[in-house]
């Protein structure tokens, strides 16, 4: 399996609904070959519906999928030739090991001996050489998962879809799975569509991320400027934490309770929030300079987590904004007692705008 | 046995002791519920021209009397082969039925399911008149083939609960598995989910087996003739002679019935 191998996606005004309701809305999506891209939503977000239609399951009302130049959009789910692992595994329970990853190879008509070889490479892939011959019920949760992987690979699948596999998994086990996952992508290369509703999980495995809610797609970037650069409140919102602040526009600058804020570039149009993740706030203890926002604010709460100590710091407009400390400034942060003023720098670099929408 | 009355029941706090009762009436319901079928086995050992119990004197005889009599051979015959019979046509079509509403979302699914379900929710008298005044019109009255159809009205119903029940319990997302590794829907069903409800399709074409054969009201009607069952044969003797021969018949029925039974909770202990 080389890279050569894989097949790009191409989709095109999907749409699918329910009754009233969109599950898919004239989704537009491109998916590179060799590519591992996640669909990110919280559930109903039609990010599994856009799987079961690159799978075959779900017949869309509308639009094209190209596997490649191929329209596939009709075409019956045992014909596509993607590779596919389920949430639960769906082993195949009266089958050893062996059988349920040789089953597609069977179907193909592949000769025996040809057939066990693969199998066998399959298997020795995913880390279960050996395992051929036990039952599917004498397997822990994560050999079980790595069986339903071996099965999908063994054929060498150009396109592989993944729905949600590591969610049964324990987090250590999950953690690992994924380091796991990304290797085995590296290493076979074909094209990858993977499920979650995980945003670290995301983060952590994909080359990009389509992030989907209401059968949309609300931005498809590379996993740093997804949450670095989040287009909308609600991606700002459901990848890691975020305070939002009003802004006031004044002639072509941008206020925040009366302060004018140090901006990169000011973008033109509706009204703005910014947006603020609370690890990129820092407690200011006066030796700070150069180009920083300053928000003098109260301390109302300190909250110790292990790794980091969260403060929650009440500023000038009322708003209660989150300062994440790690290690560096853990410090700075000791020395700060609730009730205390404070003042938080941002970064112009740091500063993340996004429009207002009507809620 | 003083101890075993004190000892918990299960994995509770009621003891033995306390549970008599209970044992008690578990008895006298297993006693009520098989003791008409046992007390026939007895009477077809007798020796005497008439049904009676205890018997005074014990032979074969009405077993021999049966077994050389071609009017109930033959009817035995008949009855084995539309309980066969009945068994191929209810099961696939059963089993396709369970199927087809396990998987459908369709709005009537329910519907549907209710009205293949009649058949063992109207009295059976009714389906035997129906059938009767359908049979005559295409002339189908006392031919197999037309009692093997009767039957299958009533043998149905039974797959399609029993197989639905299967599915249930089953992983649709194994055959959803299955096809995207290559599998038509077809052989999805065949190869990944057949194998795994068999223990209850086996089931269900026990009891078609069984609806057909243990059946008389259907073919009283129906039945007739050359194509005569056994069991309407029998309700006529009873009728016309009360004669032990119709006890020997019933002890082999409930021994073929008990055996058939016996066979497919085995079936059910293997399955794992």
């Amino acid at each position: 399996m080389s890279k050569q191998d894989a097949l790009p996606i191409s989709i095109s005004g999907l749409t699918k609904s329910y009754g009233s309701l969109f599950a898919l809305d004239h989704v537009d999506l491109e998916v590179k070959s060799g590519e591992f891209l996640t669909l990110l939503g919280p559930s109903g977000s039609g990010k599994t519906t856009l799987l079961m239609a690159l799978a075959g399951f779900t017949r869309p009302d509308h639009g094209s999928i190209r596997f490649g130049d191929e329209e596939i959009v009709t075409m019956p789910p045992h014909k596509r030739g993607v590779g596919m692992v389920f949430q639960n595994y769906a082993l195949f329970p009266h089958m050893s090991v062996a059988a349920n990853v040789a089953y597609p190879l069977k179907l193909r008509k592949v000769p025996k001996a040809e057939a066990a070889g693969l199998v066998e490479r399959a298997l020795e892939t995913v880390q279960l050489g050996g395992y051929g011959e036990r039952r599917i019920g004498q397997l822990s949760g994560g050999q079980k998962q790595r069986v339903a992987l071996a099965r999908a690979i063994v054929f060498s699948p150009r396109i592989l879809l993944m729905d949600e596999p590591l969610s049964a998994l324990d987090k250590n086990l999950r953690e690992q799975m994924q380091i796991e996952l990304r290797h085995l992508h590296e290493k076979l290369g074909m094209t990858t569509v993977y499920v979650t509703h995980d945003q670290r999980e995301a983060l952590t495995m994909s080359d990009r991320i389509a992030v989907i809610n209401h059968g949309r797609l609300m931005q498809l970037d590379a996993p740093r400027r997804i949450y670095e650069r989040p287009a909308n409140r609600f991606i700002a919102e459901f990848i890691g934490e975020s305070t939002f602040l009003k802004l006031e526009r004044k002639g072509g600058r941008l206020n925040f309770a009366g302060v004018e804020l140090e901006v990169d570039e000011v973008p033109e149009g509706r009204n703005l929030s910014l947006v603020v993740r609370p690890e990129r706030l820092t407690i200011l203890d006066g030796t700070d300079a150069g180009k920083t926002n300053i928000f003098p604010g109260t301390v109302k709460d300190l909250v110790y987590q292990g790794d980091t100590t969260l403060a929650y710091v009440t500023l000038a407009d009322g708003t209660d904004i989150a300062v994440r400390a790690g290690m560096r400034s853990e410090a700075a942060i000791e020395k700060v007692k609730v009730g205390e003023r404070v003042a938080l720098g941002l970064k112009s670099a740091d500063v993340v705008l996004i429009p207002d929408e009507e809620r | 046995m003083t101890n075993w009355l004190k000892r918990p029941a299960s994995e509770t706090q009621i003891t033995h002791g306390q549970r008599l009762w209970l044992y008690f009436v578990a008895t006298v319901i297993m006693i009520l519920l098989v003791a008409p079928t046992i007390i026939v086995m007895p009477m077809s050992f007798s020796a005497s021209q008439y049904l009676e119990f205890p018997p005074r004197e014990w032979s074969l005889r009405w077993y021999e009397h049966y077994l050389s009599s071609p009017a109930w051979i033959d009817a035995t015959w008949t009855s084995l082969k539309a309980g066969f019979l009945t068994m191929c046509v209810a099961t696939p079509l059963g089993v396709a039925a369970a199927y087809g509403l396990h998987v459908s979302r369709h709005p009537l699914g329910q519907f549907f399911y209710i009205v293949l379900i009649t058949p063992i929710m109207v009295p059976v008298i009714l389906i035997a008149i129906a059938a009767f005044y359908v049979f005559v019109q295409i002339r189908l009255v006392n031919s197999l083939f037309g009692l093997v159809i009767a039957h299958s009205i009533l043998a149905l119903p039974l797959v399609l609960i029993v197989v639905s029940a299967a599915l249930k319990s089953y992983d649709m997302n194994q055959e959803m598995a299955a096809r995207s590794l290559g599998a038509s829907r077809f052989t999805a069903f065949i190869g990944i989910t057949l194998p795994q409800i068999r223990f209850s399709v086996l089931t269900a074409a026990l009891l078609s087996f069984l609806t057909s054969f243990d059946e008389v009201i259907v073919a009283m009607f129906v039945s007739g003739g050359d194509n005569s069952t056994l069991t309407r044969n029998m309700f006529n003797a009873l009728r016309d002679q009360i004669d032990p021969t119709i006890a020997s018949i019933s002890t082999i029925m409930i021994v073929i019935s008990s055996t058939l039974l016996i066979l497919s909770q085995l079936f059910g202990k293997s399955r794992d």
